[in-house]
């Protein structure tokens, strides 16, 4: 397909490899974190880190929504689903992760529970338009990207009066995501992560732009270079982060530039706006509580507040103790560092939430980097 | 989750809505997130709505910038 096949060519990438090969100083070794969980599965689908030097490391970040997402909110969309008698919508990705009593989603319909995984806010919608009796709860996750197809289910669903329309709202913020690594004592202090630069978020931002990253490059001197989804994307944004680390640089760079502005889309940054404001804080898997780092719906908006309407209570649920998803979304470990990782924590049967979505870690490096390690 | 691809759109419709060619599956979306879609443009599309434009020179442009470092790559 047009504007993705130019961007997987081989041949290019076995040229671009040369370049970055060419591009490293003898001696010294470079960290790079790539943010987004799209940019994780690109490196492991397409095997970029075996076209890289040895001395590159990419380090996951923690920039995939179902793998930052805790227990305690799934359990949440559970209860409404078991317990308050619902219809449950949510996207495909959620039905996996492992929540509280052995349950998940996909169980708890097992067991009953009416959820419907929906491609889209506009099916959550008609669904709720064909159930008038019924009420109906989006399960709205995710970073910016889609944030605003919430803002616009809201917002559309109070034009129509559609009063048996709600949403759970755990829409989390690059931004504060990437102010929390790069505050971190295993950053800051420790060094033992060490971060020469990030791959910023394609999708995220079309829709913010490239001005919020400014500040990392000019508080923290870490390069950004935005970057889409494509392998020839991932690698030409390394080459960049390369060439800026040589030259002690740290900038912000728009390896995606067809796509992604500086200001980012205005009117569904309006929309955002509109609908929701900061929640003052917010519990992530891996980063713990979070201050200001998601949102919640706008007091104009309560009456679509799944969480106002079912007054609906958020507790906080340790993760499994021996799984290390916590660290790895810190890029404190690697996936293969877990004991549990390929044993018993497999995507058909994950433990942790990074084995669940195919750009969690842990499930893009059992899918396609496994059998290197053996080898 | 943030998975997203550029598909043309080939009718703009009432209401906020267009439809798209995907490699030539045709499917409606809205563009409620996005202002002066016309046909013909290449927009990414994400869980139904078009999120922003594609624009063709800039996409020009960075292929082309592949090429050059091939040119590099393979004299170094």
């Amino acid at each position: 397909m047009k504007y993705i096949d130019e961007f997987r060519d081989g041949e290019l990438a076995k040229n671009l490899a040369a370049s970055i090969g060419a591009a490293v100083e003898p001696g010294r070794s470079y960290s790079f974190m790539e943010f987004c969980g799209g940019h994780t599965h690109a490196i492991s689908r397409y095997g970029l880190s075996d076209l890289l030097p040895p001395t590159i490391r990419m380090v996951h970040g923690p920039g995939c929504p179902v793998c930052v997402l805790p227990i305690g909110r799934v359990d949440m969309a559970i209860d409404l689903a078991l317990k308050q008698g619902v219809i449950l919508c949510t996207y495909g990705d959620t039905l996996r992760i492992p929540a509280s009593d052995g349950l998940s989603l996909m169980k708890a319909k097992a067991r009953g529970g009416d959820i419907r995984m929906v491609y889209s806010t506009i099916d959550a919608l008609q669904i709720a338009r064909d159930n008038p009796d019924r009420e109906v709860v989006f399960f709205a996750i995710g970073f910016e990207t889609t944030t605003p197809p919430t803002a616009v289910a809201i917002q559309q669903a109070e034009t129509e009066g559609l009063s048996n329309f709600s949403v759970l709202c755990c829409h989390v913020l690059t931004p504060s995501a990437i102010s929390n690594i790069l505050e971190s004592p295993e950053v800051r202090q420790w060094g033992t992560v060490p971060l020469d630069g990030f791959i910023g978020p394609a999708h995220v931002s079309t829709v913010i732009g490239s001005r919020p990253y400014e500040f990392f490059a000019e508080e923290y001197r870490k390069p950004v270079v935005i970057a889409g989804f494509e392998p020839l994307d991932v690698m030409q944004a390394i080459l960049m982060l390369v060439r800026q680390v040589n030259e002690g640089r740290a900038e912000v760079e728009n390896e995606f530039s067809r796509a992604v502005s500086r200001d980012g889309n205005l009117k569904a940054q309006d929309r955002v706006a509109e609908v929701f404001e900061l929640r003052r804080e917010f519990e992530w898997r891996g980063l713990s509580v979070v201050p200001y780092s998601a949102l919640k719906i706008r007091q104009k908006y309560a009456a679509f507040d799944a969480e106002r309407r079912f007054k609906l209570d958020y507790r906080s649920v340790p993760d499994n103790k021996a799984c290390d998803c916590g660290a790895i979304l810190r890029g404190v470990k690697k996936p293969q560092d877990c004991k549990l990782f390929g044993t018993v924590c497999t995507p058909e049967n994950p433990i942790g939430s990074c084995m669940v979505s195919s750009e969690g870690a842990c499930a893009a490096h059992y899918s396609y980097g496994r059998y290197k390690d053996a080898a | 989750m943030c998975l997203a691809i550029p598909v043309k759109v080939i009718e703009v419709g009432a209401d906020d809505t267009a439809i798209v060619d995907l490699g030539g599956v045709t499917k409606e979306i809205s563009l409620a997130l996005l202002a002066d879609v016309q046909v013909g443009d290449y927009v990414i599309l994400h869980v139904g709505y078009a999120l922003s434009k594609l624009d063709p020179e800039e996409a020009e442009k960075t292929l082309a910038l592949f090429a050059e470092l091939n040119q590099a790559g393979m004299a170094a």
